[in-house]
């Protein structure tokens, strides 16, 4: 008898616990302010749509993969047929640390260290599940953007030939398998975020030396030949 | 012109296979142009993939490297830190024959024959080729470092190609007596990987502080600077202080001979009892490049837009073996020149469309756990030699999450230039 109570009142712990994070434990407002963390790749709101990163509307308690259209990477393809469901502690496993909950994602972030800072994102990202009608009648939260470019340079479509020939510059570090380890996926973005993300570097906007200097001499065509070749890599 | 002159070497092919081996016989008859690749590295491994992967079929790659698994001499250091295994330098050719249809042949070449364009092996075979590209990395200088040869490369090893002579060197770091010395004879330039030297530096303190405190690493360099010096003398400091003593040129650093009977190493006269001598000799092209009779002094010249020799329009040199102007000798640099290499013989050999040369090079170091460092260029093809455009460096007292970044980042470069060579 005594083993059974125990067993019930870790259970009754347990959800507590659980309880305790979801609805309690986040400031959603804080929240938000470190979702910009995320906002380069992922959209969440009225309106997200996929971007580098698949959009995060409904995400609570959807099977891993969901996004319609999406590209995911085999790793992520590989949880999902494993069964993966964003619960909180999932998405909370995820966001500590991505690659050791699926391995080879192309999700490259490394991950928030501080249980306060994930719980502050979940329940961030919680006020656009559970209920669509709970979704903000408010552009996306998310602005994919941290840097602006001239339309006509966005409107340059890449030759794709050309822009495999450039990628061995970028392939001597980033793997066209979409692996992110160190050095981050740069396979299957929207065209507009990676010529975006590259002009970030070019101007010297987004600082990393490496990244710098190699975007640094490529031109406008070169940079779109580049996003239509990854765009579409296989 | 070109038809005939592929129809002939077509027929000059089939004659050597009677004799070759059953290994260098295709159905369709050597109809295709032909590249023979020697040395499976960072330069050959990547000219193979890249022109089988882009040529679909329409090019015979044939590589020659004798060692079947290849440790990247790039990280080796990391292992003598006790960063990584041995294992995980270790990679095989298995995805470049069978994804890649590259012949892959573990031999050595021995002999080339420029007037008939054939490659021959220790093993005995005699490869024709249309162009070929050699990428053998480096030997050393006979008499370099006055008392050692290769035959003392026991006793002092050079570990400077990654594999037994890096085993053996961590091997005797570890048996180190309690206050012993480490002694290391640095190269003169030009040398492959210009910050190895220094961050073996690093990682040795490393293993040192951890096991054999006490212990004194004691540096003979024949050059007045060295690469990221600043970094390394700022992290020696941080790190390691007291431990490592550096005697330059100033100070006989450049008049040095070693004992490997006695164990002394001798810098400008005095002599010096030693626990373990790292000579590490000046260098020179691998073999095969002088014995096809394209050095000139140490080095192979090329022309920078396409890795072609000076002296020979059907022969590209890649990466430490080549003399091509300002890149530094480095696996970063080797792949970089391949992909370039690559794309000039595809179009000189199938009229593929071949692309303006363009180069980059970044190498990163570690000092100390979780404390990595890097400096990078990126240059272009001039008629006189691969110029640099511009670069970068890391900086004394960058904070330590950008160390971090830094180092985490060379890991995933590890990854990723290791999957742009072996697939």
């Amino acid at each position: 008898m005594s083993s059974l109570r125990n067993t019930i009142s870790t259970v009754a712990i347990a959800a507590f616990a659980a309880v305790a994070h979801a609805d309690v434990g986040g400031d959603a407002e804080r929240g938000e302010n470190l979702f910009r963390q995320c906002s380069g790749c992922h959209q969440v709101g009225a309106g997200a749509e996929d971007r580098v990163g698949p959009h995060l509307n409904g995400i609570f308690d959807s099977p891993a993969g969901d996004s319609e259209g999406y590209r995911y990477s085999n790793g992520m393809e590989r949880a999902a047929a494993g069964g993966l469901i964003w619960t909180y502690e999932t998405l909370d496993a995820y966001i500590k640390d991505p690659r050791s909950l699926v391995s080879q994602t192309r999700m490259s972030f490394g991950g928030f260290d501080d249980q306060q800072d994930r719980d502050d994102v979940l329940a961030f990202l919680r006020r656009f599940s559970d209920n669509p009608q709970d979704i903000p009648e408010s552009a996306p939260t998310a602005v994919a953007v941290d840097h602006e470019i001239a339309p006509e340079i966005l409107a340059i479509v890449g030759d794709p030939a050309y822009g495999e020939y450039l990628s061995g510059e970028c392939t001597a570090c980033h793997q066209t398998s979409g692996a992110a380890n160190g050095i981050p996926s740069i396979t299957h973005w929207p065209s507009e975020d990676f010529v975006i993300a590259m002009h970030a570097y070019k101007d010297g906007v987004r600082q990393h030396p490496v990244m710098q200097m190699m975007a640094g001499r490529l031109s406008n065509e070169e940079i779109a030949a580049l996003a239509a070749y990854f765009k579409d890599i296989e | 012109m070109k038809l005939n002159r592929r129809a002939f070497i077509g027929t000059a092919a089939a004659a050597a296979g009677t004799f070759a081996a059953p290994l260098l016989v295709r159905a369709d008859g050597h109809a295709k142009p032909r590249v023979v690749i020697v040395g499976g590295g960072a330069g050959g491994a990547t000219a193979a993939r890249y022109i089988a992967k882009d040529s679909n079929g329409e090019i015979d790659v044939t590589l020659i490297e004798p060692t079947r698994t290849y440790y990247t001499c790039f990280f080796s250091n990391l292992y003598l830190g006790g960063f990584r295994t041995m294992d995980s330098l270790g990679h095989s050719y298995g995805t470049l024959a069978a994804e890649y249809g590259i012949n892959v042949v573990h031999d050595w070449a021995t002999g080339v024959d420029r007037d008939a364009k054939t490659v021959t092996t220790a093993g005995g075979y005699t490869i024709p080729y249309d162009r070929l590209i050699l990428s053998p990395g480096i030997d050393f200088v006979d008499g370099a470092v006055a008392g050692w040869d290769v035959s003392s490369q026991n006793a002092m090893p050079h570990a400077y190609k990654a594999g037994s002579q890096t085993e053996l060197l961590r091997a005797q770091i570890e048996a180190m007596p309690q206050g012993g010395t480490y002694a290391m004879v640095a190269p003169p330039n030009p040398f492959r990987c210009p910050p190895g030297p220094y961050e073996r530096i690093s990682m040795v303190a490393h293993m040192l502080k951890e096991n054999n405190p006490t212990a004194k690493i004691l540096i003979a360099d024949p050059k007045e600077k060295f690469s990221k010096q600043g970094l390394f003398e700022d992290g020696w400091s941080t790190h390691y202080a007291g431990m490592i003593e550096r005697v330059g040129p100033d100070f006989g650093g450049d008049n040095v001979e070693v004992d490997p009977n006695a164990m002394t190493l001798s810098i400008d006269g005095e002599v010096t009892n030693v626990d373990v001598c790292n000579v590490i000799p000046a260098m020179k092209a691998g073999k095969i490049a002088e014995i096809a009779g394209i050095t000139e002094g140490n080095w192979a010249p090329v022309n920078a837009a396409d890795l072609s020799s000076k002296m020979d329009e059907n022969i590209h040199i890649l990466g430490d073996a080549c003399a091509q102007g300002d890149m530094p000798k480095s696996g970063f640099s080797a792949n970089s020149q391949a992909k370039v290499c690559a794309n000039a013989v595809r179009g000189a050999l199938t009229g593929s469309t071949v692309f303006p040369a363009r180069f980059a090079n970044t190498c990163w170091s570690l000092i100390d756990t979780n404390d990595g460092v890097k400096v990078g260029a990126s240059y272009e093809a001039t008629d006189e030699k691969i110029a640099k455009v511009d670069g970068f460096i890391s900086e004394v007292g960058e904070s330590a999450d950008v160390r971090q970044a830094t180092f985490e980042e060379s890991v995933g470069w590890y990854d990723g230039i290791t999957a742009d060579m072996f697939g």
